[in-house]
Formats: structure tokens, sequence, C-alpha cells
């Protein structure tokens, strides 16, 4: 594993991840990024930390979340579902949610900010904010608010502020520089409530850490049902949150990692080398740097930026980035809902798409969230 | 003698503007470099960055408009103001050698916080939750004068001048040696008044962007309230 970007109130976070990774972010950030880190070293050190994480999970969340085998979906193959769709709030992002909400408290931050794309990292933030009485705003672009309706009235119902972001690409990437200079401006009261793999030193390595119990737990069960581990782990990647904690289960094992990408943004497999949103990573940019817009019917995969993690993973060879389009991800998100009673989300439905012509036999899949936000969306489309 | 600092967004008209202003009491200019994501801009400067993204105004034809702001104002200090993505795609060290070759004097890196990046010689910013640490530290770091972000936020006009600049100014006056400019925020004159009142220099981003709109001359009359306004301190 790399090592992680130390906390230097001073000195370069560059080198976190590789070549990738840092802080690139305004002067008034650095001092509050300071201080989340040395707080989730802390907490990190703290068994009531922990334990507290642990009793959320189990009591509140829904962990563990089961394994499925897709003998339907895949005949031949034995593709194993890791059912973050199941979570409490219906995706992987709820680990994250409850992780930096507890993290905030011990920081005594009493107002949460955050960006949404597909809106299920907004309504994992609002849940996390009504359950512990904190003040909630996230920022959505107004495209996403019009494709992903249900989860902008589920964030009202519980309390949070959504605030519509009107100008460029209306999308993920516009509501995260609307949310960084919210933050910006309220950092004293508000802790940053990111969504993904992304963004300055440390988040990226925060999330991930919340995010690995998705690997650890999918390891462990897979031992159990399979008595060996698969031979290829296959997720989808947009900011790559739910990508990078599966993976984190198997970084140290002779098995296959494969991120799928939307393939109208693919800022793996065909970006360039940039800085966007407070980190260098490989990103979808002209030769100019500026950056370009995302294509993808998944909101939650239409950003053109990813975890300065995966950047490294691609460039060290220790995982694979493939990609898949529009009309692969809606085939396979028909094909699950119709061979295994289960309908995913749009994002995880490009990892359906490879795995399930991948030249492997025992592949676990990261099912990352549930498709009910996707159903309009996909109906006007057929 | 206070130091007027006016930006102007890099675009054709630039080198008129910048005229002007100079003519109008301008010390110094900055040149802004537009990027699509600017985080550290309030919505007027991102707008202006938009519409100059729109008119072509990529890295190599603001370097032209320096180069021709040069020309123009021959004695006034020149500073491009940009975001780190321009420079990691044109490349670091081409970037710097490239701006002074325009005729630029130094440069500002907003999102690029003092300790990435030591190498790329700059003008260093800090804000009011900047530690004392980091206040020395940026104030060593620094070419030739230190950038005070006079308020927590992005930049553009507000009613009031921050009141968290004059603790600021306190702070920054005990740790570095360097010239302080405070900015953000300041846009009429009689906040560049106070705010000269504390620092060594004042800068005026969003209004001055706002005005020149309206062109050289608007902008001239403009920057001589500005003049006027700190020269009366």
């Amino acid at each position: 594993m790399p090592a992680p970007g130390a906390g230097m109130s001073v000195g370069s976070t560059a080198g976190a991840f590789g070549a990738y990774g840092g802080r690139y972010v305004p002067e008034t950030l650095v001092p509050a990024l300071d201080e989340l880190e040395q707080g989730w070293r802390d907490a990190l050190a703290d068994e009531s930390f922990h334990a507290e994480l642990h009793d959320l999970a189990t009591t509140y969340a829904g962990r563990p979340t089961p394994l499925t085998l897709a003998e339907r979906f895949a005949p031949g193959k034995r593709i194993y579902l890791k059912r973050e769709d199941l979570l409490h709030t219906g995706a992987h992002k709820l680990n994250n949610a409850l992780g930096q909400a507890v993290l905030a408290r011990r920081l005594g931050k009493r107002r949460i900010v955050a960006e949404t794309g597909a809106g299920q990292h907004g309504v994992a933030t609002a849940t996390v904010c009504a359950r512990f009485g904190l003040d909630c705003v996230v920022y959505m672009g107004e495209e996403d608010m019009r494709r992903q309706k249900p989860n902008v009235e589920r964030m009202g119902l519980l309390g949070a502020e959504v605030r519509g972001v009107d100008f460029g690409t209306k999308t993920l990437k516009e509501a995260t520089s609307e949310a960084i200079r919210d933050w910006i401006t309220n950092v004293g009261t508000t802790h940053y409530l990111i969504g993904s793999c992304v963004g300055p030193a440390p988040y990226p390595e925060l999330v991930a850490e919340l995010q690995s119990v998705i690997g650890r737990e999918a390891r462990d069960q897979l031992l159990a049902v399979e008595g060996r581990l698969p031979e290829a782990v296959v997720a989808c990647v947009g900011g790559g949150s739910n990508a990078i904690g599966i993976f984190h289960g198997f970084l140290d094992d002779d098995v296959r990692l494969i991120g799928v990408e939307a393939a109208g943004a693919a800022s793996l497999g065909s970006g360039r080398a940039g800085v966007l949103h407070g980190a260098r990573s490989s990103i979808l940019a002209d030769e100019d740097g500026q950056i370009a817009d995302a294509h993808s019917i998944s909101a939650g995969l239409d950003y053109p930026g990813v975890g300065p993690e995966h950047a490294y993973l691609r460039d060290t060879g220790r995982a694979e980035y493939l990609g898949a389009t529009d009309a692969e991800a809606l085939a396979a998100f028909g094909d699950l809902a119709r061979t295994e009673g289960i309908i995913p989300a749009l994002e995880p439905a490009h990892a359906l798409a490879r795995a399930r012509e991948l030249d492997a036999e025992l592949i676990l899949v990261g099912l990352s969230g549930r498709g009910d936000k996707d159903l309009a969306e996909v109906l006007a489309l057929r | 003698m206070k130091t007027l600092v006016i930006y102007l967004m890099a675009d054709p008209e630039t080198p008129d503007l910048a005229r002007s202003a100079v003519e109008g009491g301008a010390d110094v200019l900055e040149i802004g470099f537009p990027f699509s994501d600017p985080l550290a801009d309030g919505p007027l400067i991102r707008r202006a960055g938009e519409r100059a993204l729109a008119r072509g105004m990529r890295t190599r034809q603001c370097l032209e408009v320096l180069a021709r702001t040069r020309e123009l104002v021959p004695a006034t200090p020149l500073l491009p103001m940009t975001y780190s993505s321009l420079l990691e795609a044109y490349g670091w060290e081409r970037f710097a050698a490239d701006v002074a070759g325009a005729g630029g004097t130094s440069m500002i890196v907003p999102d690029l916080p003092a300790g990435e990046k030591p190498e790329v010689r700059r003008v260093q910013l800090v804000a009011p939750t900047s530690t004392d640490e980091r206040i020395a530290y940026a104030g060593k770091q620094t070419d030739g004068w230190l950038y005070l972000v006079a308020l927590t936020g992005t930049t553009g006009a507000r009613d009031d001048l921050s009141p968290a600049l004059a603790g600021l100014v306190e702070r920054a006056r005990r740790l570095v040696e360097v010239p302080l400019y405070a900015g953000f925020g300041i846009s009429t004159p009689d906040q560049a008044h106070a705010a000269a009142e504390l620092a060594d220099g004042v800068v005026v981003g969003s209004r001055a962007v706002q005005v020149a709109e309206d062109g050289p001359a608007a902008l001239q009359a403009y920057v001589s309230t500005l003049r006027s306004a700190i020269d009366a301190v």
C-alpha cells in the first residue's frame, strides 16, 4: 500500500500515491486539512472510534452485507455480487458518510456540506446528518437533479437543504466545486463530507479506509463459501470509492483488480495527468489543462476526475481499467433484474457488463447500489 | 505610498485595459489566465473566465496577451494569476520560463498553497485561517510580497471590509519581512482606503473585471478613485 500523505503543516504532501494526490487547494483550507488529518490519525488510534463505527455498521447500516451468487445472470461462471445495494440508503456511500460524520463530531463541526452526483452520496450524507442532528447542505447539479429526482426528494425529507448548481456542466464536477467554495467560506464551522476517494489529502486515503470494509468482508465471505480467492474483482469507477474499498481487501493477493469506467467518462482510460478538486490525478482535460465534459447515462460516473490512488494503481499495473458504454450498462441492468431479481444502479451495471464477459470463472463484483433512483431515466430510454 | 494592484481577466482587450488601469494609478497588474474550475473565485470572476475560455483564451493566447500588455506598460509589474491545472498541462518550469519571457514579473497560483511545489517561484497567499507557522513559512517562500486573503471565502465584492484583515496584518507584521498586500472582498474606494490603512497594498479584482466590461475609460476612472482613496491614507 502506498504511504499516506503525511500531515505536515508547512511541507509538501506530494508523493502520497506516487506522483498523484497532494493538496492543490486555496491556503484557507490548509489548516482545516491539517486538523482533519490529525483528527483522523487520532481516531484511527482510538479503539472507541472503531467500536462506534462497528456499532453503527451493525445496528444502523445493515452490515455485513451479503454475497450473492448470480448463477442465472452469468451461466458457466461463478459471479458473486457484494450486495452494497442492501446497505441502508441503498448504496455503499453510507460507509463513508457514517465514518466522516463520527469524525466531524470528534472535530466539533456541527455543519456538513457535501456534493452529490447520482444523489446516493447526498442521501447518505443527509441520513447521517439526521441521525446525528447536524446541519446539512448538499450541492447538486441541476442536470443531475432532473435525472435523479427521487434522491432529491429523499434528501429534502431527511432535512437536508439541496442547493442546485446551474452553471457549467450542471453535474457532479460543478457541484463539487461549489461544495468546496462553501467549505472555503464556512471552514470554521463546517466539515466537508466528500463522497469519493478524491480531493486533497487526507480525503482519498480516509475515504478508502472507510470503504475498505467492503473488501475485507467480501474476502472473508468468499473464502468461507468457496474456500479460495476470486480470480478477479470487478467494480465500477467514477470517483472510485466503491472500487477502492473492495480493491483494498485484495491488494496483497494474487487477484486481478478491474475497474470499469463509463466509456464517456474514462478518466483513467483516456485521461491525462492533471489537477482537479484539490488533487493531482488522471483527469479528462484538454491539452491546456481545461477540464473536459464527461458524458455518461449514469450520474454517479459522470465525472472527469478519479481518485489519485486509482491513477497510482493503474500506473503500477496493480489494477486494470476498462470501459463500458451506456448501451452495455443498460443491457446488464435489465439482464440482472430479469435473471436475478436484483435491480442494480446504473453505475455497477457497468461493472456487471464487463464481468460477465471476462476471461475468468470465479469473479467478485461490487454491486455498489440499487437502481430505484434510475428507473425513470431507464424507462424513458426504452 | 501604498501599492494598488488591479486584476484583469486575460482577453484580447486586456493590453488596452491594462494601460488605462496604469494611467488611472495602478502600480501592479494581475492577469487572470482563465480555468474551467476556479475554486478560489466567486461568481463574477468565474463567469469572466467562462467568457474568456469561450473566446478561445487558452494558455498560449494568454501568454501573447501578457507580452502585448508588457509592450504597452513597460514599467508595471505583471503577474499571471491562474490555477495548477494549467501549469501541470503546460509544464511547471516551461510555464514559469514562458511567463518570464513574455514580460511577467512573478505569478500567483491560488490553489497551490505554500509547501506544495516549493521550487515554483510565486507570490504566496496567506489567509485568516493560516497558522503563525504557515504565515512565517509563506513569508520566506514568497516572491516579492505576500498576498493577504482578507476573508475566509472566495473572490468577490462584499458590503464591508473583512474584520479578519486587521488581525491577519498584525500577525503577518510580526512574522514576515516582505510587503503585505490585501485582497478579496475589496471593491469600493472606502474599503480600499480602510485596507490601505492596515496593509502596504490593496488588490482589487472582481469589481475591476466588472468595470472593465465598460471599456478602458470607465476602468481608468474607477482605478483613479481607488488611487485617490489609498493615497489619502
